[in-house]
């Protein structure tokens, strides 16, 4: 069933929303159009920022784009997101965050109190984080040829310490933490939207994650490498990005659903609307993959963290072929695979 | 969450699936069971339920989802209403993705057509407020669970006046089309009838459909203990060799349903012969709209170009619909027809056989 | 065919109200309900309250699942 990328690119002659989503179409973009023109080392290992040596330097370098809507939504904006989410990038993957590039295109008729509060949201995450934006650019575009702002960012780290993380450490006996709960962000910017009615205290989990994961690589000695891998799930869920780990590493997955941590608000909701918290976006969450004999440790320096009180164990790696397992809270199994497209509200 | 949760008990599940398990164990025939609603298709997949039942019970899922059988011709409609000037479409989300002949309404909101997800029909009364200059169509889809829903929101926008707001209607009602399953070459031991339908129709509803049948029936609420309770309750009427209605989810359903919503529903709307995607015509299966409220009749109000109906070639939805074929039995499935390019409605609803099937066996 | 929520009623204003589930609210309909009040359960679908849910009812099918679950110790 899965794997039928290519023959799926062939059917189609334009891009698709479903192709930004984050779910099957995504990866397949991704896998079968720039992977293969851009191939190098760096590109072809698709983590969530590339390891490269200057002079003697380990530094890591990410790039992201920020198209959400609206563009202020409960917990933050498009400017929040865009510093945390290119900082997230760097600190899973083992960097200490340190300068950013912002690139702008406005869509001609943006009111400019709005850019003022988003810039001046991007500023203060920044301060707040320890980061500087050092670079930028601004282009304005006609009225439709962009949806009122576009942000792209850039940012560069210096690699912390020694350890290793790829997804080629994990093992089979790994255990999986998360930091806290699931599905904020995506049910916040949903419960938002006009047409739905709804009214939440539901706040985007956006936060900047650098502190929290610094900590917890320090738990692990520098012999020892306990942690293996570091991925923040956003679109598509912690479901993709478990999805994304099996794929890749050909090993199994078990998540206990009864230890994913979800609030009541957004389990509400999306008994309300139908959709699933496992596949809505998070932009405050950090998956780690750990040596079993370690996790207790790690999950205890978690907890110490304001961004990781409500971490939990949620499941582990096993032996198997490549794909993801939920055991339901009655006690059953149920498979977990990629989405092709994202949710919407249904009423059946 | 209340009223939820104590159903969700895996300690209860387990108990229910063992007395199962025993009341199957001296059983050497298959028993084949029919849930009727989509809504009971998805609980049973994302709880994992068939994991739970013995090797002889054999679960077939119905044509109990809307977006299922709607009529190609019908997202058509929508489409070619949505292309008027000054139009906003107001769907739920279900229908988005459906396709049509050539399009679908997600296609279409991305070439620039102002379509709107809706949580509720209230919400298109809103904006109906909120846009005098704009025509708003809401897409009224949906069985007896929502019918009342749009009833009564038609009856408030009369009331208040409203000239710029219409339904384009194809709701269908379920007991016809058990009956029309029933007639045809369909071999069934149970059905586990719809809750929130029988919330409003009463479990009454479908005792002309025991009695004529001879068919075991249980009205099953949508939680675990709900749904392999009713299982339990079928396969004990099918041993005890005396069907009837029996009604699981009692916090939820009567005999006689919801005479309040059902009076709703006959002020506004009357029988008519439906048109049921995959299986065809069923005399009396849809609704219209009564002839004092055809100035909320989309179909009425505007005269616009449809395209001709065409069906997906070689798609078997219908056959699926009445558990006749299994989704691997069709030629396009996992080939032409994916969740990324769906060819029939089975696969596009995330409750259709077909997607559930996709997504979950291996 | 249809997702229905049970929320609690928090507050009725003519023939709209307020529901609850886990802190998120929603104004619905109740013209399809006799005499509902707040405080109670009702089934929420597509905006509308369509059902009252029946506490004792409710109690009842919790007790036969008690008395499933000792069966099935014994």
């Amino acid at each position: 069933m899965q794997n039928q990328g290519t023959e799926v690119l062939r059917h189609r002659d334009t891009v698709s929303l479903a192709h930004g989503s984050g779910g099957r179409l995504t990866h397949d973009l991704v896998r079968d159009l720039f992977a293969k023109y851009f191939n190098n080392e760096y590109l072809s290992t698709l983590s969530d920022s590339a390891e490269i040596k200057l002079s003697a330097l380990d530094i890591l370098f990410t790039t992201d784009s920020y198209v959400v809507k609206p563009l202020k939504f409960p917990g933050g904006d498009i400017g929040k997101l865009a510093v945390c989410g290119t900082i997230n990038d760097l600190a899973v993957m083992g960097a200490r965050p340190a300068y950013i590039s912002c690139s702008l295109i406005i869509e001609e008729g943006l009111e400019l109190t709005v850019l003022k509060d988003i810039i001046g949201s991007m500023s203060k995450t920044a301060d707040e984080a320890g980061v500087m934006i050092i670079t930028g650019d601004t282009k304005v575009v006609e009225k439709g040829a962009a949806d009122r702002l576009f942000i792209n960012t850039a940012g560069i780290g210096l690699k912390i310490g020694s350890a290793v993380l790829g997804m080629g450490r994990i093992e089979a006996g790994d255990k999986i933490l998360i930091n806290g709960c699931v599905g904020d962000h995506g049910m916040a910017v949903m419960a938002a939207r006009e047409g739905l009615g709804l009214s939440s205290n539901i706040k985007s989990d956006c936060s900047p994650l650098h502190k929290l994961i610094e900590a917890i690589l320090q738990t692990a000695s520098d012999e020892r490498q306990v942690v293996k891998f570091m991925r923040d799930p956003t679109r598509g869920g912690l479901a993709t990005t478990l999805c994304e780990i099996a794929e890749s590493t050909g090993y199994d997955i078990e998540i206990d659903e009864k230890a994913v941590p979800i609030s009541d608000s957004v389990k509400g909701i999306s008994e309300v609307l139908g959709i699933d918290p496992l596949y809505s976006a998070n932009e405050g969450k950090v998956v780690v993959v750990v040596s079993p004999d370690a996790a207790d440790s790690v999950l205890k320096k978690m907890r110490f963290n304001p961004l990781g009180k409500n971490a939990q164990i949620i499941g582990a790696i096993k032996k198997g072929h490549g794909r993801v397992h939920l055991k339901t809270v009655i006690g059953t199994s149920r498979r977990i695979t990629m989405l092709t497209s994202s949710q919407l509200p249904r009423i059946c | 969450m209340k009223y939820i949760d104590e159903y969700r008990n895996g300690e209860a599940v387990k108990a229910l699936a063992e007395k199962l398990r025993r009341a199957m164990s001296h059983e050497s025939r298959v028993t084949t069971l029919m849930e009727v609603c989509g809504t009971h298709t998805m609980a049973i997949a994302r709880f994992g339920i068939k994991e739970l039942l013995p090797k002889n019970i054999r679960l077939l899922s119905g044509p109990g989802c809307p977006v299922c059988v709607t009529p190609n011709g019908y997202i058509d409609h929508a489409i070619a209403l949505s292309r008027r000037d000054g139009t906003i479409i107001a769907t739920f989300g279900d229908m988005v993705r459906v396709p049509g002949s050539t399009a679908s309404l997600e296609k279409e909101k991305a070439d620039g057509r102002d379509i709107r997800i809706v949580y509720s029909p209230l919400d298109a009364i809103q904006m109906a407020r909120e846009n005098p200059a704009k025509e708003i169509i809401f897409l009224s889809i949906g069985f007896e669970t929502t019918i009342p829903a749009i009833a009564a929101a038609i009856l408030m926008a009369k009331k208040e006046g409203l000239k710029n707001l219409t339904f384009l209607t194809a709701n269908k009602v379920v007991p016809p089309a058990l009956e029309t399953l029933l007639q045809g070459d369909l071999k069934l031991n149970g059905f586990i009838l719809p809750g929130h339908v029988s919330t409003i129709i009463g479990g009454k509803a479908y005792i002309p459909i025991v009695e004529k049948y001879r068919i075991p029936c249980s009205v099953a609420g949508f939680e675990p203990t709900d749904i392999i309770g009713a299982i339990l309750d079928l396969v004990e009427q099918g041993l005890s060799g005396s069907p009837r209605l029996s009604v699981q989810y009692s916090r939820a359903v009567t005999m006689n349903g919801n005479k309040k919503a059902q009076d709703v529903i006959n002020e506004v709307f009357e029988p008519v012969d439906a048109e049921w995607r995959g299986i065809g015509a069923i005399p009396s299966s849809g609704l219209k709209l009564r002839s004092s409220f055809e100035g909320f009749d989309a179909a009425v109000k505007f005269d616009v170009d449809i395209e001709e109906t065409k069906e997906g070639k070689g798609c078997i939805c219908g056959l699926i619909l009445q558990g006749l074929k299994d989704p691997p039995d069709c030629p396009l499935f996992g080939k032409a027809c994916s969740p990324e390019t769906p060819v029939g409605a089975c696969m596009v609803s995330s409750e259709g056989t077909c997607a559930a099937w996709y997504k979950y066996e291996d | 065919m249809c997702l229905a929520v049970p929320m609690k009623l928090e507050s009725i204003d003519g023939d709209l109200g307020i529901v609850n589930i886990g802190g998120v609210k929603r104004k619905i309909g109740l013209m399809l309900l006799d005499k509902p009040a707040a405080g109670d359960y009702v089934l929420v679908h597509a905006g509308f309250a369509i059902q009252k849910i029946d506490e004792k009812e409710a109690k009842k099918t919790l007790e036969l699942l008690s008395a499933i679950m000792s069966e099935g110790t014994q």
